[in-house]
């Protein structure tokens, strides 16, 4: 370890890792914007990495320098054709000139802010640890981003592509602007051949009024396991916790059979009668911790004034509680506008679908995935905006929403 | 005197009253989970003790359709003609027979064994009928002076009887579905996909939830929006996301491929969801991307609630940052970290949608949730998709009793 820590030693060593990473981004990004393929080379950036970190290491230069020369550097090694991205058979040099731009700019900036510390000798275990600190955390933006943000890229941007684009190059997710109105083809062909208007209105409803009665089961009943006392509280605490971990599939199977007898399957009010019965006990959990918070005394005071129970509920506890039932409701809308399972079993009648359901039909072979894409947009835009827009509550219903955090 | 020297024992008027308001309060939750939780469930092992098909869910019946044959204007001599069947190829019919009336102007010759005539109403009975019975009837018919071809014997519809037993809810049990499931070799590759995704994909969105809550762990510009942006996998629907990734990987026009391709990383297409045991690597990669940002929220509340002061005072000791991390994050994230995993586990283990969308249970990607669905609806055998999830049910209890007796203490659930 002590070896790792001498001063060059360490910044060629963590210089490797920003080349390596930063090649392997900035080729993927490259390619994912311009379409056209780029090799990054994992030699090439081990080598030219390890070399430039320790050399910035020597030459000690202002940042804007180091990154002139690191640009110059670049533009001289994409003239030869080696270095840490190689073209591939068709990149054009537009392409390969913006991938050597982003790559040698970013390198000489991360490595100079990662290595600041590090001296020629030998530096000390926190110094050492930092600068790799500094690495890992850079590292962990791009690794997290990219993670995240690809696959919703791919959706967005499928969406606005035909088959014949997508097959011909799928790497390529620039828009192309000059298709005008035929851009949101799909789009408009999901609402006017679909239904899709009928889908959100559907899934719409049904999470509202899900909300509305969870809500109406879960106030008293979260009120009644934090605030009264009577035998079998803590049963019916852990009883709900357990309940609330019995995986929907072992339900579908019985409430399939029981709605096929009932004739309830393909009927708006047999999903009613269920989507509540699924986020009642996590709205009921979530609750019942957020009323154990608020102080009893102002409570009590209410008492002593002649309130009644049912009234110091309705004008004390649930006033004081308005920001946990925006979180709660967030999160059982949430969860009703994503589910998936019961809406595939129960729905066959496209009359009757929600989004979900209407995106599960699109899944055919018969029908471009263009619109599966479209379709994935739809549902996912609203809930996104949503959660965006009422982050702080979320993050919070979110915590709340399965263990004490 | 003495009675006043001991307090007051069992419960005052003031508690029952309270007890009374908080069962009260609880009742119509309480009936509505019974209702759509507890009566499946105990219908779940009914279910997975009885021989139950799909098709068996739609009770038989007896279907009729009559017409009259060669008749046409008064003297005519034809028939009258009765086809019945059981609608259901296997199972039976009990008391079937059916009546109808006679249209005025027609004169019924000899009557076939099965039936009687009183006055004008024709009652025919068969008695037991099996799976797939057919029978036709023709009753010779003349056609008298008031016949008029405008009436037909459609008229007035034939009343049917027949009773069926649902095996739903008759007699008969079996252990079939049970021996069936655990039998088959397939059992143990079940178990090993569920198992495989379980423990993987929860250590790993933990792992990942940890390293992103450190990365996050420290204010600076942009930093809610990062948070929302971590949070995305988890807060979009499933069924969007899994088709984003099922297009992205896609063998034949998936970018992924196409970038492995031309970076010269592969040599040929790859079918991530196809191929085993690929297959099941990516619907476990899958799931830790979409549960990571869970993880991350919970360790990143709990993270922010350690003292600053501990890793002022690590600092001036010496310390250097991964020590603080070893000696002063883990220790106090070890707690949250425990009952992370195990309800993770639990969750995980429950999951269904995600495989069912990304493979369908293909390609060694069948979990024990996947397999409810694939017997009861792929192979249409409901018994044995009952038998599966009352295994899943079993193991439930397993895990939450190792939950309670464990963790609750700890963290006062």
């Amino acid at each position: 370890m002590s070896f790792l820590r001498n001063g060059p030693v360490a910044a060629a060593m963590l210089g490797a890792a920003w080349m390596v990473t930063l090649a392997i981004t900035v080729a993927v990004g490259v390619a994912f914007v311009t379409g056209e393929a780029l090799r990054p080379s994992v030699l090439w950036s081990l080598l030219l990495g390890a070399m430039l970190g320790a050399g910035l290491l020597f030459v000690r230069l202002p940042v804007a320098v180091a990154v002139a020369v690191a640009v110059v550097i670049g533009a001289v090694l994409m003239v030869i054709g080696i270095g840490p991205i190689l073209a591939g058979d068709d990149a054009g040099i537009a392409a390969q000139a913006l991938a050597a731009l982003f790559l040698w700019a970013g390198f000489a900036i991360a490595v100079l802010k990662t290595n600041d510390g590090l001296a020629q000798g030998s530096a000390d275990r926190y110094t050492f640890e930092t600068s790799c600190i500094r690495f890992l955390t850079g590292f962990g933006y791009i690794f997290f981003t990219a993670i995240v943000a690809i696959p919703f890229w791919v959706m967005l941007m499928t969406s606005f592509k035909s088959r014949a684009e997508q097959v011909a190059n799928p790497l390529d997710f620039g828009i192309d602007f000059s298709k005008g109105r035929e851009l949101f083809r799909s789009y408009e062909e999901l609402f006017t051949q679909f239904d899709f208007g009928l889908y959100l209105a559907n899934s719409f409803l049904i999470s509202v009024i899900t909300v509305i009665v969870t809500l109406l089961f879960a106030i008293p009943g979260a009120y009644a396991v934090a605030r009264l006392r009577f035998s079998g509280q803590a049963a019916f605490s852990r009883g709900i916790l357990l309940i609330y971990m019995v995986p929907m599939i072992v339900l579908a199977l019985p409430i399939y059979i029981a709605f096929s007898v009932t004739g309830l399957r393909n009927s708006i009010f047999g999903i009613l009668l269920i989507y509540p019965v699924t986020t009642i006990p996590v709205a009921l959990y979530m609750l019942q911790g957020y009323f154990r918070g608020l102080p009893a005394e102002v409570e009590e005071a209410g008492l002593m004034d002649g309130l009644s129970r049912l009234k110091v509920i309705w004008k004390i506890t649930l006033p004081l509680s308005l920001p946990a039932l925006a979180s709660v409701s967030l999160y059982v809308f949430m969860i009703a506008w994503n589910e998936f399972l019961l809406a595939f079993m129960l729905l066959d009648d496209p009359s009757k679908f929600t989004l979900t359901r209407g995106i599960a039909a699109l899944n055919s072979s018969e029908i471009p995935r263009q619109h599966l894409m479209a379709g994935s947009v739809i549902a996912t835009v609203p809930i996104m905006a949503l959660f965006l827009g009422l982050e702080r509550f979320m993050t919070k219903g979110l915590t709340a929403g399965s263990v004490k955090g | 005197m003495s009675d006043i020297s001991t307090p007051p024992t069992g419960r005052g008027a003031l508690a029952k009253g309270e007890a009374r308001l908080a069962w009260g309060l609880l009742f119509p939750t309480i009936t509505i989970v019974a209702a759509v939780v507890v009566l499946p469930l105990l219908a779940i092992f009914w279910i997975s003790v009885k021989p139950v098909q799909l098709s068996d869910l739609r009770a038989p019946e007896l279907v009729l359709r009559e017409d009259l044959r060669r008749m046409n204007v008064a003297g005519d001599e034809g028939s009258w003609r009765f086809r019945l069947r059981n609608s259901s190829p296997d199972r039976q019919l009990r008391g079937v027979s059916f009546t109808d009336v006679v249209p005025p102007g027609i004169v019924l010759g000899d009557l076939p064994e099965a039936c009687a005539l009183d006055a004008s109403v024709l009652t025919c009975t068969f008695g037991d009928v099996d799976g797939g019975w057919r029978e036709t009837l023709e009753i010779p018919a003349t056609a008298a002076a008031d016949f008029d071809p405008e009436v037909s014997v459609r008229d007035t519809a034939p009343d049917t009887t027949a009773r069926s037993s649902s095996v739903l809810t008759d007699g008969t049990f079996t252990l079939a579905n049970f021996s069936r499931i655990f039998d088959a070799g397939e059992f143990w590759d079940v178990l090993y996909a569920t198992l495989f995704y379980t423990i993987v994909g929860t250590v790993g969105a933990i792992v990942m939830g940890l390293f992103a809550a450190l990365l996050l762990d420290k204010s600076f510009r942009g930093q809610g929006i990062l948070r929302g942006l971590y949070l995305f996998p988890y807060v979009a629907p499933v069924i969007a996301v899994a088709f984003a990734w099922i297009i992205l990987f896609d063998p034949f026009s998936g970018s992924a491929n196409a970038l492995l391709l031309r970076m010269g990383v592969a040599g040929e297409a790859i079918n991530f969801f196809g191929e085993r045991p690929l297959a099941l690597i990516m619907v476990t990669v899958f799931e830790i991307w979409r549960y990571f940002p869970l993880s991350f929220l919970f360790i990143l509340a709990r993270m922010q609630s350690i003292p600053q002061d501990m890793y002022e005072a690590a600092d001036i000791d010496g310390a250097s940052p991964f020590q603080q991390f070893a000696w002063i994050s883990l220790p106090q994230l070890l707690g949250i970290l425990s009952v992370l995993f195990l309800l993770r586990f639990i969750w995980t283990f429950n999951k269904f949608d995600d495989i069912f969308l990304l493979t369908g249970g293909n390609a060694g990607t069948r979990t024990l949730t996947v397999n409810v669905y694939e017997q009861a609806f792929a192979i249409s055998n409901i018994g044995a998709g009952a038998a599966v999830a009352v295994v899943i049910f079993a193991c439930l209890l397993g895990f939450s009793f190792f939950f309670f007796r464990y963790i609750s203490q700890e963290e006062g659930l």
